[in-house]
């Protein structure tokens, strides 16, 4: 809401050196937002004067270029130029080149003199321009900076003005004034007009308001058999609320609607946002700023017959004022007449009807329709207008006929408009109900001690009215107030107006709670680990492609892979959520390979998201009421499955080549041990196999799996055509991994065992096996023939080649024994060992490598 | 005497009488003094050349082998032992003892000496130059968003709060009617909500953590003191201020007698933990459909960048009747507060980032130059 402080200043004590900052400050104390200051002299300063043209000589110059040479009078005649600067002359008639030929001599002009500054740092000088000096400007309305219109200078007779030469354009076009720009909260409809602003800055400023529209409703004439015929006729009232509860129509002849609208006006219009169309229609949209109420003026002699307010039938169409034909609705509002539609209710007229600068006899109307729908027409149709953003926030349901007097006024004060005695006001708004506050409700609510004066002169000063009666406040709202329903709306007001710095600070007691959840734990854990090994986090949209979830993410055995898609996604692209991290981080490696970084470890932790048997649920349980467990159940089964993954990207190397040390590559190993690295974080105990993904190297790709042996993800060396295709760095090595499964493994209370201080003995195993073996494989065949004394085991070589036969290989263990309780002997160690190798032997064939 | 033995005008008495040492004793009635001043003589010599003339391994090793070789002077003397009388053995026998032992304690002490100088030298030659050396390990780091709700949630954990998770992908009801936003009210319009397919199923990405309010209220156990850190989505482009995807924290608490009182002494708390002793709360009027009274919360940022001054950071109020009742919980006798505020923009102003673009492109720059930021 823009608030032109001139007219906030006809309706509330504003000072009258206040600035639009000031006033800002000011209602954000009762809650409104800050939003923008609209100030022309930020951009404008003079000397901008009245002047007279009293000659101009057009001469055409070797461009083509036809200018008129003028000379303008900036000072009454036989008055002293009081202006001094460079440039400005005494004799009080300034010598001009004008460029545009939309005036005459005798034409009153606004003359920008030299030192005028005009919006975009325009400094006005007196030059040398077409063998003249030109000292100043005739001004356009756009040169100016309060209109388009560019078809030439502003002639102030045509907005039907006839200043005094030398008079302040400024202060004739009302640019002094200036706005203050608020956010008004949904609830508070009210508050888009100067009238609920003022109210508001009374509020503030602990000042009382006067309500001018009481005044206005005083002196609207009563209802009479005359008036327009109107017929309210919803056969499908939305939640059961008729989509009209009031309609005044009032009617005045002998409109001049081609009137120039005075400055006064459109320049509150202008400084508001609205731009200045004709003289009835700014008067409409003056009222409404004004009190809130939208308005609609019908042109009487193109309306047929009587108003008819009803739902749109199948197939119907109309024609709004903005010239598009639109579809209806047969829930939307219509204003009918025996032609058929002629406005969509409360959002938009149509345009057979519409006012122009000939109509002579105007039908005001002045109507409430029911918020919802009103909502809802206006989303259908993609049409939000100032009267919509006001019906569907609620507008005062006792504000009709006051408008209506108040455009009728105007009609009449600025068109010359006649007065019809017809009147129409059809009423079928209820009063509101009184709401029960009990008297220390507000004070256990808000924490602080009300007293009983200090309630009701808060609620007074909103516009309620209030009954005390011992234990309870009656409080029935404002008709203006449609959002107060209940004590706690209440409690809010009062708390409010009595200033939200009163309510003191403290500090509540939480019972004794249990910390972080492990899974809490685990996650921070896992990050951490990463990030102090050496990789960095990032965090991507996960917006994604189809293709992208199709090749990175693998379906659950014998299913087929399914994505969740947005309906109205940023981009249709990427429409479709990630059921795996490595799309975004793709994106990001890239990101980060275009900004010159070769050597890249990056990883994300985030929610993918999987399509559960059920999608979403039909049921959509009301407000304030828990809905039944069976309801419960169904919302939440038809959430879809959101694990938490993490995964990482390995490019380029780990190290560069530096003093003593050569370069190390990334490879698939690293990314192999940053799931150990993510595993040992949260103690789950993980398994490798030789996997298969259809993104990964067919040779370099580990499974991960749980002890259930389901799988967890997948590391390795990407697929080089993969890399090729996205041109992204040779050997680029990736893992991802299910963290939320990998979580159901974690680690328990560890049962501790002891530390015994033996010694150990240390022996190594070389087996010859088919190549095709994996050495995990035999590893375990190893530790299960080794028994108990085996304490640790690992690979240390793979050979293959010289010495080996062909789709052979060696590959060798470094296994270590230790007793618990004695020192093991050679022989021992060996025994285990013997029986180590014959598993092996017994399980693969393996013969120990001479 | 021995043909071979390497004699000339420059060698020694000492080696001569030594080699010779037999004929010596038996032509001279002194003798044996000679042979004993000869082992003197020619310890002496070795001694000297031991310590004079043995600057390495190698010339250590001649002058050994000078004494001790096969022509060395006390080896020639040796070999003469057996064929000596039996006094002048028994004598010779000792004097032979004495200078042995003496001479393998020079050349052991020598080369001692000459390993502790080529150790000393070794490590000279070792050593290297340790500004030069760059991490093998890479610079990593965490997202700051992470560290940040970290942060703000071990406040809260401090406090005896926990955290809660919930779904990203909500149900409408959750999202917006069981909070009490009407279905046609404008106040749904203002959460630009991106909508999941098909419409039928009800589905949205969360507009606002708040949906974990109504999950935490639903499945816990009355008082509910909880916070719940989490990313939000909304239709918004994403700008140097705005981004489609973002975080917020949400506190929720819910108990006998709270009052707006506990929801700024709980919010005063907070912002004196993240902001220091010198930051505080002010509340301001505002609306939202799941609190009344509802408010605005500025900050005091005692380390703004430009000075300290109030920062709108996030909205807050007392939970509305109607989403306790949404919970089955009796409004008349328990009551609550919620707050919220958005990660991203804390971190803009906590922080100094200049623009969102860093926060969500992923530029590795950005999360290192936080590192491990406690």
């Amino acid at each position: 809401m823009r608030i032109p402080l001139s007219w906030l200043r006809e309706y509330a004590p504003v000072p009258a050196d206040a600035t639009a900052e000031d006033v800002m400050e000011t209602l954000v104390t009762v809650g409104f937002e800050e939003e923008a200051v609209h100030r022309p002299t930020d951009e404008l300063s003079g000397p901008i004067v009245v002047g007279q043209v009293l000659s101009m000589e057009p001469e055409t110059h070797s461009n083509g270029k036809t200018v008129n040479w003028c000379q303008v009078r900036v000072v009454p005649e036989g008055q002293p130029q009081t202006l001094t600067g460079k440039g400005i002359e005494e004799s009080g008639v300034q010598g001009i080149i004008c460029g545009a030929h939309n005036f005459k001599v005798g034409d009153k002009v606004v003359v920008t003199l030299p030192g005028a500054v005009l919006p975009g740092g325009f400094a006005i000088t007196a030059r040398k321009t077409y063998g003249h000096k030109s000292a100043g400007m005739i001004a356009s309305v756009r040169e100016l900076g309060i209109g388009d219109d560019h078809n030439g200078i502003l002639v102030l007779s045509d907005i039907g003005l006839d200043p005094e030469i030398g008079t302040d354009a400024m202060e004739l076009l009302g640019l002094y004034d200036q706005a203050a720009e608020v956010n008004v909260t949904p609830d508070r409809g009210y508050a888009f007009s100067i009238r609920g602003i003022a109210r508001e800055y009374c509020h503030a400023t602990h000042t009382e308001f006067e309500d001018f529209v009481l005044d206005l409703a005083e002196r609207a004439p009563a209802a009479n058999n005359s008036g327009l015929p109107v017929e309210i006729s919803d056969e499908a009232p939305i939640h059961g609320n008729v989509g009209c509860t009031r309609f005044v129509a009032r009617q005045v002849s002998g409109v001049n609607s081609a009137a120039p609208t005075p400055t006064w006006m459109s320049s509150r219009l202008r400084l508001a946002g609205v731009r200045s169309i004709s003289l009835p229609v700014d008067i409409s949209n003056y009222v409404m700023l004004e009190t809130g109420q939208p308005l609609h003026f019908y042109d009487a002699d193109k309306l047929d017959g009587g108003i008819v307010v009803r739902r749109a039938r199948t197939g119907e169409k109309l024609t709004t004022l903005d010239d598009k034909t639109r579809e209806l609705n047969t829930e939307d509002l219509l204003i009918c007449d025996q032609s058929g539609p002629i406005g969509l209710a409360g959002v938009m007229g149509g345009a057979t009807t519409e006012t122009s600068s000939d109509t002579t006899t105007i039908i005001i109307e002045a109507a409430r329709f029911d918020e919802v729908s009103i909502a809802r027409t206006s989303r259908r149709h993609k049409l939000s207008s100032d009267a919509s953003k006001r019906f569907e926030r609620g507008v005062d349901f006792k504000l009709q006929a006051a408008a209506a007097q108040r455009a009728v006024d105007l009609l009449v004060e600025l068109a010359g408009a006649t007065v019809e005695e017809g009147v129409t006001d059809f009423n079928n708004t209820v009063e509101n109900e009184p709401i029960e506050l009990p008297t220390g409700y507000t004070s256990a609510r808000v924490g602080v001690e009300y007293s009983e004066a200090q309630i009701v002169d808060a609620l007074t000063e909103i516009g309620a009215e209030v009954v005390s009666s011992g234990e309870n406040f009656k409080v029935t709202a404002p008709s203006w107030r449609p959002d107060i329903a209940d004590k706690e709306d209440l409690t809010e007001e009062i708390a409010r107006l009595v200033g939200y710095d009163k309510i003191p600070s403290t500090l509540p007691v939480a019972p004794p709670g249990r910390g972080y959840t492990d899974e809490q734990v685990a996650r921070r854990r896992v990050l951490d680990a990463l990030a102090v090994a050496g990789m960095t986090e990032v965090q991507a949209y996960p917006f994604v492609a189809q293709t992208a979830n199709n090749l990175w993410a693998t379906p659950e055995a014998g299913q087929k892979l399914e994505s969740i898609k947005l309906a109205n996604p940023i981009a249709e692209t990427q429409a479709w959520l990630r059921r795996s991290l490595m799309p975004g981080l793709v994106e990001v490696l890239k990101r980060n390979l275009s900004r010159g970084f070769k050597n890249l470890a990056i990883f994300e932790s985030g929610h993918v998201f999987i399509p559960g048997s059920q999608t979403g649920s039909t049921h959509i349980p009301g407000l304030g009421a828990k809905p039944g467990d069976d309801v419960l159940a169904d919302l939440n089964a038809g959430i879809p499955f959101q694990p938490r993954y993490v995964a990482g990207l390995f490019a380029g190397n780990e190290h560069a080549e530096m003093p003593g040390t050569t370069a190390r590559a990334y490879d698939w190993r690293d990314a192999l041990d940053a799931v150990q690295l993510i595993a040992d974080a949260t103690g789950a105990e993980i398994s490798v196999v030789q996997g298969t993904h259809q993104a990964f190297h067919p040779g370099r790709t580990a499974e991960l799996r749980n002890s259930e042996g389901e799988t967890l993800g997948f590391a390795g060396e990407l697929h080089p055509k993969l890399l090729k295709d996205n041109d992204l760095p040779e050997r680029t090595c990736a893992f991802e991994v299910d963290f939320t499964r990998m979580l159901n493994d974690k680690s328990d209370r560890v049962e501790a065992y002891g530390i015994f201080g033996y010694p150990a003995t240390n022996q190594d195993v070389a087996l010859i096996v088919d190549a095709t073996v994996p050495a995990a494989e035999i590893s375990a065949a190893l530790a299960e023939g080794a028994g108990d004394l085996l304490e640790d085991i690992r690979v240390f070589d793979d050979y293959r080649g010289v010495g080996i036969e062909e789709g052979k290989k060696s590959v060798a263990f470094a296994l270590r024994f230790r007793a618990d309780d004695r020192t093991l002997t050679a022989e021992e160690a060996s025994a285990s060992r013997e029986a180590a190798i014959a598993v092996a032997a017994e399980r693969f064939g393996a013969v120990l490598r001479g | 005497m021995s043909e071979s033995l390497p004699q000339n005008a420059n060698t020694p008495e000492s080696y001569r009488i030594l080699a010779n040492i037999k004929d010596v004793l038996e032509s001279s009635e002194n003798g044996l003094d000679t042979v004993r001043q000869a082992f003197t003589d020619e310890f002496e010599r070795a001694n000297t050349a031991i310590k004079e003339h043995s600057a390495s391994f190698d010339e250590l090793k001649e002058t050994r082998l000078a004494f001790l070789g096969d022509k060395g002077s006390f080896t020639l003397a040796n070999k003469q032992m057996r064929e000596l009388s039996k006094e002048h053995k028994a004598e010779v026998g000792k004097l032979m003892g004495q200078a042995r032992g003496r001479l393998t304690k020079a050349i052991d002490a020598r080369t001692h000496e000459l390993e502790e100088e080529r150790d000393a030298r070794i490590l000279v030659e070792e050593a290297v130059d340790v500004t030069a050396a760059s991490p093998r390990r890479p610079l990593g780091g965490r997202h700051p968003l992470g560290i940040l709700q970290e942060r703000l949630t071990d406040t809260f954990v401090a406090m005896g709060w926990e955290v809660a998770d919930g779904p990203e992908i909500e149900s409408e009801w959750f999202n917006f009617d069981s909070l009490n936003f009407k279905p046609d009210h404008p106040a749904r319009e203002l959460q630009d909500t991106f909508f999941i397919e098909p419409a039928e199923a009800h589905l949205l990405l969360r507009t606002h953590t708040s949906p974990v309010q109504m999950r935490s209220l639903l499945t816990r156990e009355l008082p509910v003191y909880v916070v719940c850190p989490g990313r939000v989505y909304r239709t918004d482009e994403l700008d140097a201020t705005h981004t489609p995807v973002f975080h917020q924290i949400e506190g929720l608490a819910v108990d006998k007698g709270l009052t707006m009182a506990h929801l700024k002494g709980t919010l005063n708390h907070m912002v004196k933990e993240m902001f220091g002793p010198e930051a505080k709360i002010r509340l301001r009027p505002n609306y939202f459909p799941f609190t009344e009274p509802s408010a605005e919360l500025d900050l005091w940022h005692p380390g703004a960048k430009g000075g300290p001054q109030w920062i709108e950071w996030g909205g807050c109020g007392m939970v509305h009747p109607n989403v306790l009742r949404a919970a089955g919980i009796d409004p008349e006798v328990y009551s609550g507060f919620a707050f919220g505020m958005g990660i991203e923009r804390t971190l803009m102003f906590r922080n100094d980032v200049p623009d969102m673009h860093d926060i969500i492109e992923g530029d590795i720059r950005f999360s290192q130059q936080f590192g491990m930021e406690i």
